[in-house]
């Protein structure tokens, strides 16, 4: 392998692992603090990239009011989930909450194949959805690097480094972190803990919005079921970091996309297999160190 | 009591004389209407309701009986086509089947069929094994031993292709298939050629087209589907490709120009029809009436289901009748069958019939007409 070649699959696997890291850090966040895989979340991914496609094809707003706009509707409906769906089970067995999960997802799924239709939309410059551009490509000494990676790796920082500010600095970071250790005693301090849980799913699901729309403008098209495998891959990644924990959600992501894009390139006859490739790696990680990469830092989780 | 008795004989009587008489003709309908090749299925349904409402019945018995198509959506998931073909023989009580599109759901579909001995008539399922040592499946469409070959001398003598490199998708019996006819027939021109494997719903290619590009081909062959096609001309383009893009009939839907933009410009594929080909004294009215419907160009896949629901409905005429078995048999004899893509005979014990293709060329983000070629 040329060494430009495996530079050109480094830049691949970083933007495809930031996607997954953005979705996972949602998972993660509400594990943290319910104990609840919130298996819709691949479906909150997908609809954030409807909120900006209507925005732009039907409402003609410019592009970057739509993903604004996107990205608070879409936190608007992860909490609109968690009221529906979830809070009436907050005491209830956990395995009734999951089994809710996986309900919504198939509802949402399902919904959107009625309101929007199962065929594909296009998610293209032509139609507006995101400047020209964008899809320019630089060389450097080789290396085929697009403005659309570079965007997404930056949108990608920046979106981690609010979170972490926001979970680190913050009142409501500290009463996130707080709820994640013990829900009663942090009631008990004066904590009004079912608004914390709501904000969290907001963060969750805003952070999918963006990861949405990032995925949109790589791989541009949209259909009601864009966001299952990401998000199966998504949670993958928040697994193999150590389910709860962010620091964990970031690496797994990139972890998990490095693995499957070098995996192709070492390996290119075995590359019609790779999602199988990402659940081996899943169940690898659970057989040797069933807590995740960062797993063990209980006083980490979220 | 006994005149209790005979009233209820009478009543018995009454009911199954009734129940005689044909007051419908239920066709069954399985198609691709979502997931990620949803595109296949509401194009063929578009062909059918347009059929539909130019010809609302058929004659059986000197008497015109409404036809009443039953449409159930398999997700383009081979587990789901054998379940809408179970259900619509078990529950819906067709006397025969239209679809799927894809030939990995036709072949389950198909197994069912056979199996329930209800004829299914696919619009485009295009992999010989569809039809193979089955009685009951006929197919409206050419197959892959065909379509192979005419892709690889086009690539060979019009695309002058030496170095082919082929995305392989490994989930579908098509992509494969189509893959090994290529292959057969390219190598028998001398050309060199090698394969890159992903999986239906894949959308990052970027790792298979870098590997791809590092050994320079000539031309990138994508005997898959619209969507993966679009994506991957994108990001091969992104990657550095200069080279020109082959492809099969699983092209040929508008979302590839939707998505794929000017990425897809120059994209070469064989299909089954296109507006401007003359394929029968047919098309142009076909195109005339949906252009009038629609208010767009027509397309391959609604013109093969526009052509099986009128095969299945002359072969019901021919019948006289809606048993499935009848039907199967008036199918089998079919000769000189003028559809809008072309005629169709079917040969003894086949379900396939010889059909012309179409070449296509993406031009100025339209799909213009490129030849015709006539087996």
């Amino acid at each position: 392998m040329r060494l430009t070649d495996f530079f050109q699959h480094l830049v691949n696997a970083l933007s495809l692992g930031g996607i997954y890291a953005l979705i996972a850090i949602g998972y993660t966040m509400v594990y943290g603090i319910l104990r609840l895989i919130n298996f819709a979340h691949g479906d909150i991914f997908t609809y954030g990239i409807y909120f900006a496609f209507y925005g732009v094809s039907l409402f003609l707003l410019p592009w970057w009011v739509a993903f604004i706009l996107s990205i608070f509707l879409t936190a608007f409906l992860g909490a609109l989930v968690e009221r529906i769906a979830y809070r009436p089970l907050r005491d209830a067995p956990r395995i009734s909450a999951l089994i809710t999960a996986i309900g919504v997802s198939f509802f949402l799924q399902n919904f959107a194949t009625v309101v929007f239709g199962g065929r594909a939309k296009s998610f293209n410059p032509q139609t507006g959805m995101y400047p020209t551009f964008f899809l320019n490509v630089l060389n450097i000494a080789g290396v085929k690097l697009r403005v659309l990676s570079l965007i997404t790796l930056g949108t990608i920082a920046v979106s981690l480094l609010v979170l972490v500010w926001i979970v680190y600095r913050t009142k409501v970071g500290m009463a996130m972190r707080a709820i994640s250790k013990d829900i009663p005693t942090t009631r008990l301090m004066g904590v009004n803990a079912d608004r914390i849980i709501t904000f969290t799913f907001m963060i969750g699901s805003a952070l999918a919005a963006v990861g949405g729309l990032l995925w949109a403008m790589t791989y541009p098209q949209v259909y009601p079921f864009t966001g299952v495998i990401p998000g199966l891959k998504a949670f993958i990644a928040a697994v193999v970091g150590g389910i709860g924990s962010i620091q964990g959600a970031m690496v797994g992501g990139f972890v998990l996309g490095i693995s499957e894009i070098m995996i192709v390139a070492f390996l290119p006859s075995i590359a019609g297999y790779r999602d199988a490739i990402a659940y081996a790696i899943l169940l690898f990680v659970l057989l040797v160190r069933p807590s995740g990469i960062f797993g063990v830092e209980v006083s980490e989780k979220v | 009591m006994r005149r209790y008795v005979s009233l209820v004989v009478l009543l018995i009587s009454a009911a199954l004389i009734f129940a005689a008489e044909i007051t419908e003709v239920r066709i069954g309908a399985g198609w691709e209407m979502t997931g990620p090749i949803a595109g296949f299925g509401q194009m063929s349904w578009d062909g059918v309701k347009l059929a539909m409402k130019l010809r609302p019945t058929v004659k059986i018995q000197g008497k015109e009986i409404p036809v009443n198509v039953i449409l159930l959506d398999n997700k383009g998931d081979k587990a789901e086509a054998a379940n809408v073909a179970r259900r619509l023989i078990d529950v819906e009580k067709v006397c025969v089947i239209l679809g799927p599109c894809t030939s990995s759901c036709a072949l389950a579909a198909g197994a069912i069929a056979e199996q329930k001995q209800v004829p299914l008539v696919t619009n485009t399922a295009t992999n010989p094994l569809v039809t193979q040592n089955r009685r009951f499946i006929f197919r409206a469409c050419f197959v892959d031993t065909l379509q192979g070959e005419l892709l690889a001398k086009f690539a060979w003598e019009n695309l002058k292709a030496r170095n082919v490199a082929i995305m392989v998708d490994v989930a579908q019996d098509y992509v494969v298939g189509l893959a090994n006819y290529f292959k057969r027939a390219f190598a028998k021109y001398g050309g060199k050629f090698f394969e890159a494997y992903y999986n239906t719903g894949d959308q990052d290619f970027s790792a298979q087209l870098t590997y791809v590009l590092s050994r320079n081909p000539d031309l990138i062959f994508m005997p898959g589907y619209y969507a993966e096609i679009a994506l991957m001309c994108k990001q091969a383009r992104e990657l550095g490709f200069t080279g020109n893009f082959l492809a099969g009939d699983g092209a040929d839907a508008p979302e590839l120009l939707q998505i794929g933009g000017k990425f897809v410009e120059g994209l070469c594929y064989t299909t089954y029809f296109h507006q401007d080909a003359d394929l029968s004294p047919k098309t142009k009215p076909f195109v005339e009436a949906y252009v009038k419907e629609y208010g767009r160009r027509p397309d391959a896949f609604g013109a093969l289901a526009f052509d099986a629901y009128n095969l299945v409905l002359d072969a019901i005429e021919r019948a006289q009748s809606v048993d499935p078995v009848a039907i199967r048999d008036a199918l089998a004899a079919t000769q000189n069958f003028e559809g809008v893509a072309g005629t169709i005979s079917y040969p003894p014990d086949s379900g396939d019939p010889i059909k012309p293709a179409v070449i296509i060329q993406i031009r100025n983000g339209k799909p213009e007409l490129l030849t015709v070629v006539r087996p």
